[in-house]
């Protein structure tokens, strides 16, 4: 397996070299396309190998690192994750060649494929990473490429400043990383292999641990994206290039994910139950807050970046419900949990890439984000219609898609919460189950809204009404996705088992690859339900096929006109009789008015004559998300002050800098002489 | 609650033979069993169009859908939107803002379809006839089945002219 | 035996594909009756099925293929719930093909089409029905998920047929104040999620009102046939949820003629019951505004909540 690793490697060097010493933009193109393709086709087949075999392939270079070395072990956690970076990875730079097109001329080509690389690159190599200084030499190298990647439209308004805070609170996060590393090790630099943190970590006071875990929620939580640490998601995924979004959001926010398991489930080996009940709180908040501000927006992008936010919110959930279960002992329970929350994972990576890419269709073709613009895309955009269309409809749990299956899982995790024997511990999964609820309930409403306004009905705008198709590579980067949609949906016999493959021997769970597998069919743990998304989607299929079959034999009129849109008898329909984003939202901002609190403004411009005839109305209405107004505006703001004051003794003047140095330097002298 | 059902269950049912005597109403009964049966399976759905009337013959089809008339026992309800309508009730003389709405309820009748003419005004315009604001009688804007006479006609009328234009219906397509 | 079990899922399929119009025109004969009218016959609805299949459709130029669909997976989805839900036989022989969850999630997938299709042709009212039919459906959610638990909790699965059986099995459950609680708050539910009032008025003309209705003012012929029934057949499935999974008795768990002809007779009878306290509702009460709406699911959650909680100090 090792030549995978060299040719997954390989791949990833060429494309990136490729892209930048190659001379022509089509060849630049073709190279990073390609060498993204090769590495990630080649990380996908490694880790699906990695994952049937269940061998672990380890490596060790010691010469690259100082102290312990750069060291590689994929074992079966990292493989799942390796697989979800080469699931998307493929479509990516399939799509990223016809989308980089329209760069050309306007932003470098070359940075943009050296970059795409470099970002896969790190990735498949984060999840193998074995020793704390590797993780944290591939895990900044990641958030810096990322970082170029997300500034590449960087003379458009707002995209250095969302690079400024997705920056910002990666290296927040990277801090409390350092932190947390340091703490693992006991504070011997020769102990940062795994293995070493691993043993050390039972020897670690409880208190330690909490601390560690707290830094691991904080720091990975700040990549993933959770409440209260969201922020950035929102800002950073809608001016990235699109492929690059799906990235960012299908995997870079997963790595939060991955760590978060690697830190509290492989090296602390769990913890006690508050930390799973923390985990499933946070989940639930930004499950439920992710949704309830994408239904908010308008711009289909940033729809899109609330949406992930929601969706770790999911993942959460049954990563905190596992936790909770393991503490008390309910393994088969606790691992039903994690395998939700890790279904989940690879289910929203590839439907979210999907969402993404298409979204990026629809900008590349009507040039705005803006879901008000669009409309009528369906008649001009049929495939990008269709892959868009089965995105959404997995995103919003439908069956027989795949967003139904991990979201089951999750809920029977859920359900399983009456085993515990702490009345005031279980009582929180009924108000999880309702919340989660609620959330794949809002979140069908906020794609209602996503997929209607902008791809059905009349064009609202000139540009969406000139939109075209999307170019071949980049229908073929959104149709891959689109079957994995399908087959995940319709296939999770297959995968469960898998996953509890992943999941034994972590952190003490048990092997529970026999106990889910049943033909065709997910089961629950002690029985306790069954579905077969398998029969139900063939179900459907048969149905669908049988409706019309019978309705001809019946002699059922077949007669079909087409005639104006009914309008109750007015002349003409123009876009503007259309219902849009915001009326089809207004009901669900009624009823959660207490969180976002809109802020309207209405002016009416009147005729100088009469005040009976109005010459324009203006109306405009804001919502600032909760945590901008409590968290972030105060913060910022504590910290415009402090600069201020600080800037006083910032003069200019050289004098009294180098007498700052003086006197600092006198007060370390007599420092180090007193202690 | 337990007064409101009281009542209903006191008063009974109200709805009322349709013609002064009884030999009619179970001849007209049993023809509208029998054509609509046939016809439009005993369901006819009913678009109401004002094409520019008093109102008068509003409140006399409003009357048809109450409990002394109640056309609906006769599988005769009025729908919202003419995609699901089976029949046109026209009302009044054809006003200029009305022709064209009137022309596009009609093209949004999913066929088979039949239009009734209600009231005078809707034939000769009545005493609306040579005004500026009128463009016609219905049946110069679209085909129109059957007229029924009266200024307002009754709705005993209005239900006898709907299974008058039922009749007609096999010389249509279907 | 086994094929004895496809043949009674086929059959009741078509039973229920058969009762579903039977139960609406009840409904609506029954509220006639307490308007003091004659009213149509029950049977209406099967006379207007066959009519609207006789039709021709008129299409929305602005209208896209998914227009056309739709009523096809709105249907399909539907039937293919009735699969799962248990009416005259428990286990059913697909019981675990799905359950209670994939019910939702099923209903849930015809309801998303039906809310496009309300888009599709590009009017106001469309948009409106379907900005409204999604915000009733995502709040009445969590009441569902949180019933679910609660009658979860007291069988020990979320398969409906393994519900059914247990409950045969321990009558008891059936009164204890977590199953009431539960019934109640479904009940609201399935108030709101059939388009009945106080939620929504299956007779109105008044477009500003419209939730479902709304939708398909823009469907004609076949399609609004199928979507009609679609809804009638939801009607029907949500009553037998109520009867079969509250109160079980008179549903056959052998393959006995006797028990399945018992069986039939024991859901038309449950059907005619809950359709008259339908009927009674719907006379008593006015439609709610709009965005009252959410305090009624709301107040259905609550007890959903409540009843879980009892379920849980009670087990
Ligand atoms: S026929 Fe008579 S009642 Fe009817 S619209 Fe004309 S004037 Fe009015």
């Amino acid at each position: 397996m090792t030549w995978l690793l060299v040719v997954m490697i390989a791949g990833y060097g060429i494309g990136a070299v490729g892209a930048l010493t190659l001379g022509r933009s089509l060849f630049v193109r073709a190279a990073a396309t390609s060498g993204a393709i090769i590495g990630a086709g080649a990380a996908f087949i490694l880790g699906s190998a990695n994952l049937l075999s269940g061998q672990t392939l380890t490596i060790q270079i010691s010469d690259i690192l100082p102290i312990t070395g750069f060291a590689l072990r994929l074992d079966g956690l990292g493989a799942f994750f390796l697989v979800v970076i080469g699931l998307l990875g493929v479509p990516v730079a399939l799509y990223s060649f016809g989308y980089s097109a329209a760069y050309e001329g306007r932003y470098s080509l070359r940075l943009i494929g050296a970059m795409l690389n470099g970002l896969l690159l790190t990735l498949s190599l984060q999840v193998m990473a074995d020793n704390a200084l590797t993780f944290l030499l591939l895990w900044e190298t990641m958030s810096l490429s990322a970082y170029w990647l997300v500034v590449t439209e960087h003379d458009q308004p707002g995209t250095l400043q969302a690079g400024g805070w997705y920056i910002a609170m990666t290296h927040i996060g990277f801090a409390a990383l350092v932190a947390m590393f340091l703490l693992l090790s006991g504070g011997d630099a020769m102990s940062t292999s795994f293995a070493a943190m691993r043993a050390n970590a039972l020897t670690l006071a409880p208190l330690a641990r909490d601390a560690v875990f707290l830094l691991a929620l904080f720091g990975f939580g700040s990549k993933a994206g959770v409440v209260p640490l969201h922020v950035w998601l929102p800002m950073a995924h809608p001016v990235a290039p699109s492929h690059v979004s799906a990235l960012m959001s299908g995997v870079v926010i997963k790595m939060g994910i991955y760590g978060l398991l690697r830190v509290t489930l492989d090296l602390l080996g769990g913890g006690p139950a508050w930390w799973g009940a923390l985990v499933l709180a946070v989940g639930t908040v930004t499950a439920l807050l992710g949704v309830l501000y994408a239904l908010m927006e308008h711009d289909l992008k940033r729809l899109l970046a609330f949406h992930s936010v929601e969706n770790i919110g999911i993942i959460l959930i049954g990563i905190g419900a596992g936790l909770i279960f393991r503490s008390y002992g309910l393994m088969a329970l606790a691992t039903l949990g994690f395998i939700g929350g890790l279904y989940h994972t690879i289910n929203h990576a590839s439907f979210k890439g999907l969402l993404f890419l298409g979204a990026g269709s629809v900008l590349h073709a009507t040039g705005t984000r803006n879901m008000e613009e669009m409309g009528g895309l369906i008649k001009r955009m049929p495939w990008t219609a269709l892959f868009f269309l089965i995105g959404a409809a997995a995103i919003s749990a439908l069956p027989p898609l795949n967003g139904f299956v991990s979201e089951w899982l999750v809920f029977q995790a859920l359900l399983g919460g009456f085993n515990i024997p702490v009345p005031e511990v279980a009582v929180a999964f009924p108000l999880a189950v309702g919340m989660l609820a609620l959330t794949s309930g809002l979140a069908a409403a906020c794609f209602v809204k996503a997929f209607g306004i902008s791809f059905l009905a009349i064009p609202r705008s000139h540009e969406a009404e000139h939109a075209h198709e999307a170019p071949l590579s980049m229908r073929i980067g959104m149709a891959i996705l689109a079957l994995a949609c399908i087959a995940l949906g319709l296939a999770p016999f297959s995968v469960v088992p898998l996953l509890g493959g992943v999941l034994a021997g972590l952190g003490g769970l048990p092997d529970t690859r026999s106990v889910f597998t049943l033909d065709l069919m997910v089961q629950a743990p002690a029985g306790f339900a069954q579905v077969s998304p398998t029969w139900i989607g063939l179900g459907l299929l048969i149905l669908l096929a049988l409706i019309p079959l019978v309705m001809r034999l019946m002699h059922v009129n077949r007669k079909r006109r087409v005639s104006d849109t009914w309008g109750c008898g007015r002349i003409g329909q123009t876009p503007r009789m259309e219902y849009t984003a915001t009326s089809f939202a207004e009901p669900l901002r009624r009823v959660f008015a207490e969180l976002y609190r809109p802020t309207k403004e209405l002016s009416i411009d009147f005729h100088p004559e009469s005040k009976y005839f109005v010459k324009s109305i203006k109306y405009s209405s804001r919502i600032t998300p909760l945590f901008d107004r409590v968290l972030y505006d105060p913060l910022l703001r504590l910290i415009q002050r402090i600069s201020r004051q600080v800037r006083r003794i910032q003069t200019g003047s050289l004098h009294l800098y180098l007498m700052y140095v003086a006197v600092i330097l006198i007060l370390l002298l007599i420092a180090a002489r007193w202690f | 609650m337990p007064a409101l059902f009281k009542k209903i269950f006191q008063t009974g049912i109200v709805t009322e033979p349709l013609g002064p005597d009884e030999a009619e109403i179970i001849q007209l009964v049993g023809q509208v069993n029998q054509k609509t049966q046939r016809l439009l399976g005993r369901a006819l759905a009913i678009r109401e169009v004002d094409a520019g009337s008093c109102n008068g013959c509003e409140i006399e089809i409003t009357g048809l859908t109450g409990p002394v008339y109640d056309s609906e026992r006769f599988g005769i309800h009025f729908v919202a939107s003419p995609r699901h309508a089976d029949m046109l009730l026209v009302t009044g003389p054809v006003t200029r803002n009305m022709e064209v709405p009137l022309r596009k309820t009609y093209e949004a009748t999913p066929d088979p379809k039949l239009v009734v003419a209600v009231g005078d005004c809707a034939r000769t315009c009545g005493v609306f006839k040579s005004s500026y604001a009128v463009v016609g009688s219905v049946d110069k804007v679209i085909p129109v089945d059957v007229f029924i006479p009266g200024c307002p006609p009754e709705p005993a009328d209005i239900l006898r002219g709907i299974l008058a234009a039922l009749d007609r219906m096999p010389k249509k397509r279907i | 035996m086994i094929v004895t079990g496809y043949v009674l899922e086929i059959a009741q399929v078509a039973l229920a594909l058969l009762l579903a119009p039977g139960l609406a025109g009840f409904v609506r004969w029954l509220k006639a009756r307490f308007q003091n009218r004659r009213g149509a016959p029950p049977w209406q609805p099967y006379f207007e099925l066959r009519k609207l299949f006789g039709k021709e459709v008129v299409m929305s130029n602005n209208a896209s293929w998914l227009f056309r669909v739709a009523p096809y997976i709105i249907f399909a989805s539907t039937v293919t719930v009735t699969l799962l839900v248990p009416m005259i036989v428990a286990p059913l022989a697909l019981d675990g093909m799905g359950d209670l969850l994939m019910v939702v999630y099923l209903l849930l997938l015809g309801t998303f089409f039906l809310a496009l299709a309300g888009l599709d042709p590009g009017t106001a009212f469309g948009g409106m029905g379907a900005s409204r039919e999604m915000t009733v459906a995502a709040i009445a959610e969590p009441t569902i998920a949180l019933a679910i638990f609660s009658l979860a909790l007291s069988a020990g699965s979320t398969n409906l047929g393994r519900i059914v059986t247990q409950e045969l099995a321990n009558p008891a459950v059936t009164v204890s104040p977590g199953h009431l609680l539960a019934l109640a708050a479904l009940f609201i539910v399935t108030l709101a999620e059939t388009g009945r009032l106080p939620v929504d008025n299956p007779a109105t003309h008044l477009e500003l009102t419209m939730i479902h209705e709304a939708m398909i003012l823009e469907y004609s012929g076949r399609y609004l046939a199928l979507i009609e029934w679609a809804s009638w057949l939801k009607l029907t499935i949500f009553f037998t949820l109520l009867a079969n999974l509250f109160v079980p008795w008179g549903i056959a768990t052998t393959f006995d003629p006797a028990a399945l002809t018992l069986a039939v007779l024991a859901l038309i009878v449950k059907l005619a019951v809950l359709g008259g306290i339908v009927a009674v509702v719907e006379t008593r009460v006015a439609k709610l505004r709009l965005f009252r709406v959410p305090e009624l699911l709301g107040a259905s959650f609550v007890l959903a909540l409540l009843a879980v909680t009892s379920s849980f100090l009670l087990k």
